[in-house]
């Protein structure tokens, strides 16, 4: 979008109070409304999947984890799923079992981070404090299975580190019971409060065909009736077995983002509660080689942001050849940056947590040479000259 | 301009009432600079009713002018610096840094990556390591304390000399905070 010079234009990070993480924005406003805006990433950009190259297959799933701190169970299964199948290995039941537990342990806890933030940045601060006060519930429960209530390491190639326990299953029965109440609280809050909803209904609507166009994702697409969720059309783990239902809105507005996220919080609950009735038995862990056999995979999972595919390609040695990540954040920006355009410039903090951003995740280099043939090569030495020279 | 100066016993009432209330409400910025969220949602959980920080006059502030303590996560990104420098610059004296999580203190798992410049200490003076992957809110609130326990002692924090067993009963011990809710 060409900048107006006869516009206003105001320029919103990368240190701001509504974001909690580096990125800037501009708006270009005429009086109080929208008239364009544009997004500058790359504050978080660490050269993740260079770094991979350098690192073993086991270093990187810690690497892999710490791409991001709100999802990081679900960027380990998906680089374990990839690795695995590339080795050819078959993972036990019980495992992916607890994989499953552990990524919909997840998704609760994303959910209700994301409700407290967007409602902090609606300037609803007591549905943040309260939402954030419930979550600790799930942070604990994370503690106790894994020891750690952020990165929780949960995953190993060929398996998992942790078993869930008889004792441990009763303590997350009664954390679910706990949560489940709060979501139903929650759920009260968020389709009755009056100023609450006019704060989200009709703001930043979104049709189906515009969400298919943009390539919107995750419960960002399914808030504008796009039943798309690759728990459902191509299941991993064992969700062929405990089957969850896609959460879908019709209305497309900030409103229905917040239902259908409270909405799958709910339908976590459920599957965590149907896979501790029914864990499999078995062994936790299976033997992988050192050296992963050549080859290339594409391995897709859901975060709690929508898709995550991972493109993984090994020459059999013991470490990468190539790690591509593409993160649901990424895929949604077009969407803010469409629909910001006639709002207010006060519904702005809103709508860009509606998509529940990532910067961490989202952070990616890529170079675009147009008419060049054949594949290109960055040496290290070559990226970390260009990183240096890019900033100076 | 000549500079005006209060006569010394005026002067030391002011010292000892400026100190006072730095110790009794530190005022904090939190800047991330390249860190992969973890460490910001745990800074951000011991501002909410679990750990509630607001109770010992801690507070969060939007803008680096009116801040005091500068809590900083991650690697530091070729791109974050220049902010993370200006937003430093912009604090007024005296002012004080508290690096949180592993990544602040080395590059942490990043160590080597080709666009970071991994710890905070090459950048800006820190008083404060809060080490962790990310650290809990526990450890932050520490952190935060052993800086104002120096201040209160009228200087910068020192070192923290590893002596086996100080630093265990307080960053591993339940805090009789669990059961909070409900």
């Amino acid at each position: 979008m060409a900048a107006d010079t006869n516009k206003f234009v105001i320029p919103i990070g990368p240190q701001h109070p509504a974001l909690k993480e580096p990125a800037n924005f501009e708006f270009w406003v005429d009086g109080e409304i929208v008239t364009g805006a544009s997004v500058r990433l790359g504050y978080v950009h660490r050269g993740i999947e260079k770094g991979a190259e350098a690192r073993t297959w086991t270093q990187n799933l810690y690497l892999m984890e710490r791409i991001c701190g709100i999802c990081s169970h679900v960027h380990a299964t998906a680089y374990t799923l990839g690795v695995e199948k590339l080795a050819g290995v078959k993972v036990p039941q019980r495992a992916n079992a607890i994989r499953q537990l552990m990524a919909e342990l997840e998704r609760i806890h994303s959910h209700m981070l994301w409700l407290g933030v967007a409602a902090h940045e609606g300037g609803f601060d007591t549905l943040f404090m309260y939402s954030w006060r419930d979550r600790e519930t799930v942070m604990d429960l994370l503690e106790k299975i894994s020891g750690n209530k952020v990165h929780y390491s949960a995953n190993l190639l060929g398996g998992v580190k942790f078993d869930i326990t008889s004792e441990l299953a009763a303590e997350i029965h009664k954390g679910l019971d706990f949560l489940e109440e709060r979501n139903h609280f929650y759920m009260k809050v968020v389709t009755t409060d009056e100023t609450f909803i006019g704060r989200t209904q009709d703001i930043g609507t979104m049709t189906t065909e515009k969400a298919e166009f943009l390539g919107a994702i995750g419960p960002t697409a399914r808030a504008s009736g796009v039943a798309r969720d690759i728990r459902v059309d191509a299941p991993y783990l064992i969700y062929d077995q405990f089957p969850v239902k896609v959460m879908t809105h019709t209305s497309g507005d900030l409103h229905g983002r917040f239902i259908v996220r409270i909405n799958e919080t709910f339908e976590s609950i459920r599957i965590i509660r149907e896979i501790l009735d029914h864990m499999p038995q078995g062994e936790l862990t299976t033997r992988v080689p050192r050296r992963i056999p050549a080859g290339e995979v594409v391995s897709r999972v859901e975060a709690p942001r929508g898709e995550l595919l991972y493109f993984i390609a090994s020459n059999g040695s013991e470490k990468p050849e190539r790690v591509k990540v593409r993160t649901p954040s990424l895929c949604n920006w077009s969407t803010v940056l469409s629909l910001a355009i006639g709002l207010k410039l006060a519904d702005m903090p809103m709508l860009l947590s509606g998509i529940d951003p990532c910067f961490s995740c989202n952070d990616r280099s890529i170079s675009l040479k147009r008419g060049q043939q054949g594949p290109q090569v960055w040496s290290w030495e070559k990226l970390r000259q260009y990183g240096i020279e890019y900033y100076r | 301009m000549v500079q005006q100066t209060l006569n010394s016993s005026w002067q030391n009432v002011l010292t000892k009432v400026t100190a006072w209330a730095r110790i009794n409400s530190p005022w904090a910025i939190h800047f991330n600079s390249g860190s992969c969220n973890g460490c910001d949602i745990q800074i951000l959980a011991t501002l909410t009713p679990r750990y509630d920080v607001e109770r010992f006059g801690i507070k969060l502030q939007g803008s680096p002018r009116h801040a005091d303590v500068l809590l900083c996560t991650g690697p530091v990104t070729m791109q974050a610096r220049d902010a993370l420098l200006r937003t430093y610059e912009q604090m007024p004296e005296p002012k004080f840094v508290i690096a949180v999580g592993s990544c602040g203190l080395s590059g942490g798992v990043f160590h080597g990556c080709y666009n970071i410049v991994g710890g905070i200490n090459e950048l800006l003076p820190v008083d404060v390591f809060v080490p962790g992957c990310p650290p809990r809110p526990e450890g932050i609130i520490y952190g935060v304390a052993v800086l104002l326990e120096a201040l209160k002692a009228g200087k910068r924090p020192e070192p923290i000399q590893w002596s086996g067993s100080g630093l265990d009963g307080v960053l591993h011990s339940g805090s009789g905070l669990e059961d909070h809710h409900g």
